[in-house]
This record gives structure tokens, sequence and C-alpha cells, in this order.
């Protein structure tokens, strides 16, 4: 493996080979390698290889159409249900092929939850929306133990204060940043490992996108987090590592302050800096 | 004029930012240049109105610092630059900070002049204007690497300080002698000595630009040390001097 430092700085790393660019997999908590994706006979992405690590917060830039929510929807076999998607290669979580037809999709999902870019609250209360990921997945027992992991997922979703005396009220009356709040109470409830946002912040204004920006700080403490962004600025406020795709392909994956301070590659400094032709 | 990616930004008029801010930084070397170069002139020819028009000419320098701050923290703020971008801004920033204080020991030069020009010439006065020129010398490549976005270059200057620093300590135990052999001379000698110790100190300060110009274009700092000239300060006569 061609991992020494002087290869770290050439910025001749081919756009394919994403090899340098991550570790061995040891202590990652997802590994990918060569992930091909194809819609078709069009290929979505090509020969992906990359580590999430634990408890860091991963984001994915790159332009519209470069593979990056596809991606991410790899990670948790959300491709399956697309017609005509075929994914190649190996992606683990913690060491185990969540490809491999053993793999119980729905429990993999419960383990790797993921938010969308419009929050999807189901049209039930802000109780039930939470109660239900729980309930399906038999992890109370009983209403008290249920009522527990309700309040639990709002506290930590930061929204308990502003919901607690209207858990029966319809999720879908909340503000835009209070329903994004509450999908991802929604995904916590289920007491998932990792954590997929596909453009959690677009749909939401400057003082809303902070306090999702600020959650993900603190959800980082217990959980493996994975972003898809356009906004370059907030991939630099909420990530540990960056990883930049262009036409399906990864072109660099670096600790986020070395990608927008000093990215190694031509194509990455063309996009963050606005210069793409 | 400036070397920049031939792919420029999809928003020009960051592009023309950019430019103008480099352009700001180019006119406040240009000057800082001139100041340096009139300050020695007003020494080797006596020329007491030259050094007052460099003692006030110092005042341009110091506004076009603010302006560059200014300037600095506006793109900062507008146009959140990253990479490349954000190094430029914060390079100038920093280079700009270096000339102003070129442009204050080289007003502080000519300050020192309208003093020596009012007492009897002293002999080494010769060894200042060749210190000038190598300072200027320096100066001016930097100011072109900084242009040229030219790593060699700028270390070429980076290394080159170490003969101005040699210059400096030959001249500093010069004056020494003089001083020993005529107490008369005392007092231009210890402006000469300010003077040359003054040049000494824009050298300095045109290494640093050297460095930042090695930050701006390669994005690390520099890690090793500059080699260093023996210097005036472990300078002590003997009794046979």
């Amino acid at each position: 493996m061609k991992t020494s430092p002087s290869a770290q700085t050439s910025i001749e790393i081919p756009p394919t080979a994403g090899f340098p660019l991550v570790s061995q997999g040891e202590g990652a908590k997802i590994a990918a390698r060569d992930v091909n994706v194809f819609y078709g006979d069009k290929q979505a992405l090509r020969n992906i290889a990359l580590d999430i690590k634990p408890n860091e917060v991963t984001a994915f830039i790159g332009p519209s159409g470069c593979g990056k929510s596809t991606f991410l929807r790899c990670l948790n076999r959300m491709n399956d249900i697309i017609d005509g998607c075929r994914v190649t290669g190996s992606i683990n979580l913690d060491e185990e092929d969540i490809y491999h037809r053993r793999i119980d999709v729905v429990q993999l999902r419960a383990r790797i939850g993921m938010v969308f870019q419009k929050p999807n609250p189901f049209p039930k209360s802000i109780y039930e929306n939470v109660a239900y990921g729980p309930r399906i997945h038999g992890l109370a027992r009983n209403k008290t133990d249920l009522d527990e992991i309700v309040q639990t997922s709002l506290e930590r979703a930061g929204l308990l204060g502003e919901v607690k005396d209207r858990m029966d009220q319809p999720g879908t009356g909340l503000s835009g940043g209070q329903q994004q709040r509450l999908c991802i109470a929604r995904a916590i409830a289920v007491n998932p490992e990792v954590i997929l946002m596909d453009e959690p912040c677009s749909a939401l204004d400057p003082i809303a996108t902070a306090k999702i920006e600020e959650l993900i700080d603190e959800l980082r403490q217990n959980y493996t987090i994975v972003i898809v962004t356009h906004s370059m600025q907030q991939a630099a406020r909420v990530s540990q590592r960056t990883a930049f795709f262009h036409l399906g392909n990864l072109v660099e994956c670096n600790d986020t302050e070395q990608i927008f301070t000093n990215p190694q590659h031509k194509l990455t400094q063309g996009y963050i800096t606005g210069r793409f032709g | 004029m400036v070397a920049r990616d031939a792919n420029g930004h999809t928003v020009r008029s960051f592009e023309e930012e950019l430019n103008q801010l480099t352009n700001i930084i180019v006119r406040m070397g240009g000057l800082a240049e001139a100041q340096l170069a009139g300050a020695i002139q007003s020494i080797v020819r006596r020329d007491s109105d030259l050094a007052a028009r460099m003692v006030a000419g110092d005042a341009r320098i110091d506004e076009m610092e603010q302006e560059v701050h200014s300037f600095t923290v506006r793109l900062l703020a507008l146009r959140q630059p990253l990479a490349d971008d954000l190094r430029a801004i914060v390079g100038a920033l920093k280079i700009s900070a270096e000339l102003e204080r070129i442009g204050d020991y080289a007003a502080n030069v000519a300050k020192r002049a309208l003093v020596l020009n009012q007492n009897q010439p002293v002999k080494p006065v010769a060894g200042i204007p060749q210190m000038g020129r190598l300072v200027q010398e320096i100066v001016n490549d930097v100011l072109d690497a900084y242009v040229e976005r030219d790593v060699e270059k700028a270390m070429a200057v980076w290394r080159r300080d170490e003969e101005v620093d040699e210059l400096h300590t030959s001249l500093f135990r010069e004056l020494v002698t003089y001083m020993m052999e005529d107490p008369r001379n005392i007092t231009p000698s210890t402006h000469l000595m300010f003077i040359a110790k003054n040049i000494e100190r824009i050298g300095d300060h045109a290494t640093n630009i050297a460095e930042t110009i090695h930050f701006l274009v390669e994005g690390k700092s520099l890690t090793q040390r500059r080699p260093k000239g023996r210097d005036a300060t472990q300078y002590r006569p003997t009794q046979e001097d």
C-alpha cells in the first residue's frame, strides 16, 4: 500500500485511486473498499475506498451528481430499493459485510439511521414519531420504558424543552427546524451506531441550522456521523474529516482542516475555492 | 499581471478583488523600496531635503497598511475564502505588516541622516550604501517572488539574509574602532550604528516575507532554521584593538 508521507503531499493522486487516502481499515467504524455503483448501464461511483472513523463527523462534499449521496445511501443499503441500482465491492460495518445475504436490512437500518434533506415526520403525534421505531424494534418492555426512550431521544435532539407540553400534537405542526430535530430524535430513538445525514440543513434558516450543527457536534460523542452537504462552510464547521467526490470518484479525503486550508488535489482546490471550470 | 490559476473563479468579482489585494501589496512594497533607497541616498549625498521627504513619506505606507487591513477583513467576512485564496489573503495581511515595519526603519534611517548631515562626515559611511544596496536587492527580489508566487526565489532571499548579518557585524566592529580612536566620532558613529541596525532589521523583515510566500504557495510553514551570519551581539573589543 502506498501510504508514505510523500505520497500524501503529491498532488498527482490519480482520481480513481482512493487507497492512498485511507488507512488499512483498522479502527474504522465503516470501511468501504472497491465500491462501484451502477444505475442501469451508467456508473455512478468508481472504486471508492474510504474509512469512516468512529465518533467523528465525516462530511461528503462535491458538485451535484458527483456521487456523494449515492455513496451515503450505500452505507445503509438505501440503494437496494432503487430499480436498476447495482452495488459491487465491500462495505463493512465493524468488520461485518453489510451486503452479505445474511444481513437483515431492517436491523441494519436501525444500526445505521438516516436523516433526510426535507424533514419528513410521520403524520402522527410528536410522541408517536419518536416511539414508532423503538416499538417496532421491540426496544421497550412497557409504556414506562417507551416514555423514557421518547424523553431521552427528544432531549438528545435538543427538542424536549420546546415540545414537552404538546407531545400529542402532530409532528407536522412543528417549524422546519423543529421537524428536522424531531427526525433526528426519531433516528436516535432506535439506538443507532451511525447516523447518515443527507443535506439535513438545506431547508432550514441559519438559526435552525446552527442548532442542528450544535446537535451534530454533541451527538458525535455517542454516534458516528456522516453528513452530505452542499455548504462548504457547514462541512468546515461540523466535520473532523472531509471527503471530496467528483464525477463518481473519491478525489481526496483528509482532515477537514487540511482540506480547507491546504487541499492536495487540484480538483479539490478548484471546487472549494469556486474555480470550477 | 498576477500568476494565478488560468482557471479563474466562477465569481469574477472575487478574482478581481484578490488581484486588487495583490496590487496594493505590490504598490506598498514599491513604496517601501523607494523609501529605503531615498533614505540611503540622503546619507550618501548628505541631502537633508531628501531625508526630510523620506521621513514624511512613511505616512503613506502606514495608510496603505490600513487599507490592506480593512480590505482583508472585508474579504474574509464577505467571501469566506478557503485553501489558496485563504492563504493569499492571510499572507497579504502579514506581508503588509512587514512592509509597514520596513517603511518605519527606512524613515528612522532618514531621521538619523538629518542629524548626521549636521556633523563632520565619518569614514565608514561607505559601508552603509553597500549594505543598503544588498538589502534593497533583497527587498526587490522578495517582492518579485511574491508577484510571481516563486518559492525558489523567496528561498534565495531567505538564505541571502546571512550576507546582511555579516556586513552588519563588520560595520559594527569598524564603528567601534572609530569611536575608540576619537571621541568626537562617537555621536555620528552611534547614529551610523543604529542606521546599520535598521537596515539589518529590514533584511529580517524581507526574510519574514519570504517565509510567508512559502506558506502562501506551499500551504505549510517553513520548518528549517534560517542560516545566520556572525552577529554583532557577541562582539567585544580586545585589548589590542
